[in-house]
Formats: C-alpha cells, structure tokens, sequence
C-alpha cells in the first residue's frame, strides 16, 4: 500500500518538519498533516500544521475527519539534551500511548489507519560491555535499560508492539536509527563533535555509526512508501572507530574524562560547556554496532555510509561560519501561512 | 552469562551475505574496530621477533587450515600474558600458502578495562558473544581462534600445565555448527613455561580490577619486567579439520550431540599435547 493521507507527528522536530517537506513534494500524496504542541522550524509548502499536544481524543478528530491512512510518528526524544528527562518521559511514554489510542479503533468504529511508522532509536540496544559487535532485529538487550531515555525508548516500542498485535491488519514499521549526523541537525553529539577537539573517555576508542540526515529523512518516505512491517535498525554501512571519527573530522582527540568516575567528570564539565548525558557517556565507553541488513534487503539503498556521513559533517562544519546570517531564521506566522495556502489572490505553482 | 542470547537462524543470513557493508580502501580501520597500522606495527616488531627469535615457532599441519571459507580454530590456552594466539596468527601469516587474517575471540572484560579496551580490538580482537562468532564465520567466511578453556586454562598454575580445562558448555560446537564450518583443533606446546603462574594474589586482582594477579617468574618483583616471556620452545600443531555439516539439519539443537563433538576435540588437543610433551626433550630447545 503506498501512502496518500499521512499523519506527521513531531512536525517542530527538525525530523518531522525534513520528512513533510520531503513528503509534500510527492505529487502522489494527497494531503499531508503535521502536529505538534510547537510551531514548525522550517519553510513548508502545503503541509496543513494543527498545533495539538498528545491529548488522544483531539489526535483521534484530526486522524477520522482526514480518513489519514498513514502515521509517521518521528516525535521520540533520542536525546537527552532536548528536553528535560520529565518531558521526555511524557512524550516518550504518555505521547506514545496516545499517539497509538489516536490511531486504533475503538468502541466499534475502524480507525482508517492503515500504516504506522514509529521513529525509534538505537538507543533501544543501549550499550553494555557484553554487547554483541552488531545488533540485529531480532535481539533483546542483554540487561535491563541503565539510562532513563533508554528505559522510555523500551517502554515506548513495548507499547508499539502490543499495538501491532492488536492491530494486525495495521502494518507498523519500527525504525531504529542510530546517531544521525548532518549540516543542519543539533544532537548532544553534533555538540560534541563541534569542539576543538573530540572529549573521549581515556583508554577507550569505542566504535560509532552514523546515519545521514538525508538518509534518515530517506529511510521514513521508503517506509512510508512500501509497506515493511517489523523492526528494522537504520545505520549507514561501516562501523568507525572513535578515532577515526576525529581523524576524519580533522581534530584531535582529547581524552578529558577519567575511565574511572567518568559521571562525575560529565558532571564537572557541565558548567564549562560541555555537556555529555549518561547515554553519550555509555556510547564513549562501550560504542555500538547495528547490522543494517535488514533495511538494505528491503531495498533501500542508503546515500551515505558512516565515514561519508562525518566526511559531509565535517565540509559543513567548515563552511558554517560562511554561512553564518545569510538567511533569516524561518519563523511561523499563522496568518502568513494561511494566506499563502488558501488565498485565492495567490498564484500557485502546478495544481497540487 | 545466565541467559545466552539467542542466535540468528542460518537460512536467512545466506542472502544478507551479499549486503555485508561494501569495503571502503580509504579505512584503515575495520568494521570489527581492527586497525591494520597497528597490527603491522606489532606485527613487524613484537611478535616477528617471538616467533622468529624467542620461541622459535616451529609449525605442523598448516595445510589442515583452510585457504577459503569459515573456520573455527581451538586451541589450549595457558601464560599469564597468553602469547599462544600471537603466535598462531603469525603462523598462519608466515607458513599458509594463502595467508588470511584470524579473528580472535577475547572475553567482555577486555571491552570494559582502559587501555586494553582500546587496544585488543586494534589487533583483531574479538568480544566472544555468540552472534559476533556466527557474523564471521558464517557472513564474512573468516578465520576465528577461540579458546573454549577461557581464562580457567591462563590462570590455571604451573603444577596444572598441558592438563586441559573444561570446555565450556560447548558453545564453539554450536557456533561451528550454525555457521556449518570445519572445526580445527590446534595444540600449542611451550605457552605453559614462557609465563607460568605460581600463585594468585586475591586481594591485588580485586584493587586493579584485573581478571586476575598472578606471581610469575618475573612478576611482580620486577615490576614492567614482569611483561617478558621466558624463552620456551614453541611447537604449533594444526589438527585434522572435523567438518560440521554432516549431522543433518540442526544439529545445535541436540545438546548430547554438541557435548560429544566439544569432549571429542578436548580430547584430540589433549592427546596431541601429551604427544608434544613426552617427544620433547628440553623446555627450551625443544
């Protein structure tokens, strides 16, 4: 089934506002709708944007009254750094469970979703000494989740499993991407990766995979197009050391946090800037590896492997200071956007 | 290690094969985390000089390694800086026809200790999980050394030396078995005498966090010293290989069958071992 009512959610995230200006391209898809409780972070041509919180029943008027027949929900916190852990836990957690109330039937009536696509993490797998070189689909974590983002993330893909059982004419994809990196997207690592030199824990050189942004905004529209149900990890091809990473980046390595005592350090450099969250610190540690064969046999073909992922972030970490002021900051204006949509004073291009 | 987990079912993994992530010549880094600038660094130093110099390898039965496809290699495993694997990678190196490189399976503890962390991988170290042992064999159709004794054969005292240990639960079968690749048997006669134990310090293993603190010869009265290997004359013997594919369909799920198979390569290294032993007349002149 190919996908021509789709549901963003999460549109202010920089994920959710890349994949509708992706989507709204499609001349294919109908209609394209984006939520979220802020307002969107980037231009959008023909996206209808709803500023709603995760409140189910009004998530469940929208989802009827479009007959939206695919959701992508990309509004999963996978950072730390993006908002409070009390935030987090809602939205992971709370925002999921309504999210997927929105998108079931209930009561007698049959919801017209036919496709969800979740947006989840690597973070699932979280990062253990005993870790396996490269995770696949089908494995559990070994140990129950150390970190609180990570035990949202587990609870959160509990809930979109149960669901999936429940709903078996439902195909529900779960994606698990590991650390994206591109020109344009802020992660605790980007902030990392864009000091002078790369903080790594001394005595360690753990191994990291990267995922572009354009192969991220990429991975969701296949998903979106095709129907894949089950759990596929989305990771650029190779396995780079920590190493490696800041030789590609043209920067040093600076071992700055003790092997032992390392939360203690993380807490230190705090004040100074430098901020590592406990999940970063356990990615320095212990690294992780997915297999991305799954997807890859789907027949996606990914744009970017790891090292070509830092090898762009790095030309546009070189280019941004030219960059610098050259365009306005996009902001949203309600009125400016629905004039621009349904005045009839406006010239449109094509007939979409 | 209460509960293992779960491996990847054969069948499907034969079309992935082809997906493996394309090389990359400008990485000097495997995917594994294995660096070929290190590895040759040590390579043309450190071990060219143990084998050539100090323990003056001398090989048996190199043509029982495969020159293609999967293999599990088993060997016994004793010293308490163990220099058997060195030695077999370097034997393969120098003596094969057809020289590949071989992955060695190496405990958790590695990944979670400073320094080692970094470096054990760098060299081709692998984190024995059962998952990374199938990718390799069965995906990657490479050469993998495990060591079924573990750390009970390193720090297994000087009293004990050429005595086997327990295999394990046989878990190497059952990766040689889903990966449908030959097992072969190595026994490594000299690696008991270049460092043996004689006793282990409890309460110092606990402060260093180590897997173990062993006195030997040299350590730790003379401290850094303690690093270096007593010359002992190696001799490495490669085993006839025992192919895997023969017991019908899944053969890892008869646990009776993975046992036997596990004490029957147990028991052709501990022959060999007691051959090597009673054929040798000096510890260090062989």
């Amino acid at each position: 089934m190919t996908s021509n009512r789709i549901l963003v959610t999460g549109l202010s995230t920089f994920w959710g506002g890349r994949l509708a200006q992706a989507v709204e391209r499609d001349p294919r898809v109908e209609t394209v709708i984006g939520v979220s409780p802020e307002d969107p972070t980037c231009e959008l041509q023909r996206t209808e944007f709803v500023r709603v919180g995760l409140q189910h029943a009004l998530l469940r008027r929208i989802v009827h009254a479009a007959e939206i027949d695919t959701v992508i929900d990309t509004r999963l916190v996978v950072d730390s750094l993006q908002a409070s852990p009390r935030v987090a836990h809602e939205a992971n957690v709370i925002g999921t469970m309504n999210i997927l109330a929105a998108c079931g039937g209930a009561g007698g009536t049959s919801s017209p979703v036919r496709k969800l696509i979740f947006k989840s993490s690597a973070h699932y797998y979280g990062c253990e000494q005993d870790d396996p070189a490269f995770f696949t689909e089908g494995m559990r974590r070994p140990h129950p989740p150390r970190t609180r983002l990570e035990a949202d993330i587990v609870e959160a893909e509990k809930a979109v499993e149960g669901f999936a059982q429940r709903n078996p004419d439902v195909t529900v994809t779960v994606l698990r991407f590991v650390n994206a990196l591109g020109p344009d997207l802020r992660t605790s690592h980007t902030e990392l990766l864009d000091l002078p030199a790369v903080p790594c824990i001394l005595g360690f050189d753990p191994r990291y995979q990267f995922i572009h942004e354009e192969d991220l905004v990429g991975v969701l529209r296949f998903a979106a197009e095709h129907d894949l149900p089950g759990i596929f990890n989305a990771a650029g091809d190779g396995v780079l050391a920590l190493s490696e990473v800041a030789s590609l980046l043209g920067k040093p390595p600076a071992p700055i946090l003790p092997p032992w005592g390392s939360s203690l350090a993380a807490a230190a450099l705090r004040p100074l800037g430098v901020r590592v969250p406990d999940e970063v610190r356990r990615q320095l540690r212990y690294g992780r590896g997915l297999d991305n064969r799954k997807l890859k046999a789907a027949g996606y073909a990914y744009g970017f492997t790891s090292r070509e992922t830092v090898l762009a972030y790095a030309e546009a970490m070189r280019a941004r200071p030219l960059r610098r002021g050259e365009a306005e900051p996009y902001r949203y204006e309600r009125e400016v956007e629905d004039f621009l949509r349904w005045s009839p004073s406006v010239r449109r291009k094509g007939t979409v | 290690m209460s509960d293992r987990p779960a491996l990847p079912a054969p069948p499907p993994t034969d079309d992935l094969r082809a997906l493996l992530p394309a090389i990359e010549p400008d990485r000097q880094i495997t995917d594994w985390g294995r660096s070929e600038r290190v590895e040759g660094l040590l390579d043309a130093t450190l071990v060219e000089f143990l084998y050539h110099y100090w323990f003056r390898c001398e090989v048996e039965g190199i043509e029982n390694v495969p020159a293609t496809g999967g293999a599990l290699l088993v060997s016994n495993h004793a010293g308490a800086l163990p220099p058997d694997a060195a030695m077999i990678a370097k034997a393969i190196k120098e003596e094969h026809p057809r020289p590949r490189p071989l992955h060695l399976t190496v405990e958790h503890f590695f990944k979670g200790y400073p320094g080692l962390a970094m470096l054990v991988n760098k060299i081709g170290g692998v984190p024995a999980h059962p998952a990374n042992v199938h990718r390799l064999l069965c995906d990657e159709r490479q050469l993998v050394l495990v060591f079924p004794e573990g750390r009970k054969g390193t720090e297994k005292l000087y009293k004990d030396r050429y005595r086997l240990r327990r295999f394990g639960r046989g878990g190497f079968v059952e990766a040689a078995m889903r990966a449908r690749a030959p097992i072969v048997p190595i026994a490594v006669l000299g690696a008991e005498e270049a460092m043996p134990i004689f006793a282990h310090v409890g309460l110092l293993q606990r402060l260093t966090k180590l897997i173990y603190f062993p006195i030997t010869p040299l350590f730790p009265h003379f401290g850094l010293l303690g690093a270096a290997y007593l010359p002992a004359k190696f001799r490495i013997r490669f085993l006839e290989p025992i192919p895997t594919d023969g017991w019908g369909e899944r053969p890892w799920d008869d646990t009776g069958l993975v046992q036997t198979v596990a004490e029957d390569v147990r028991a052709r290294i501990q022959d060999e071992l007691i051959d090597l032993v009673s054929h040798r007349r000096s510890v260090w002149l062989g």
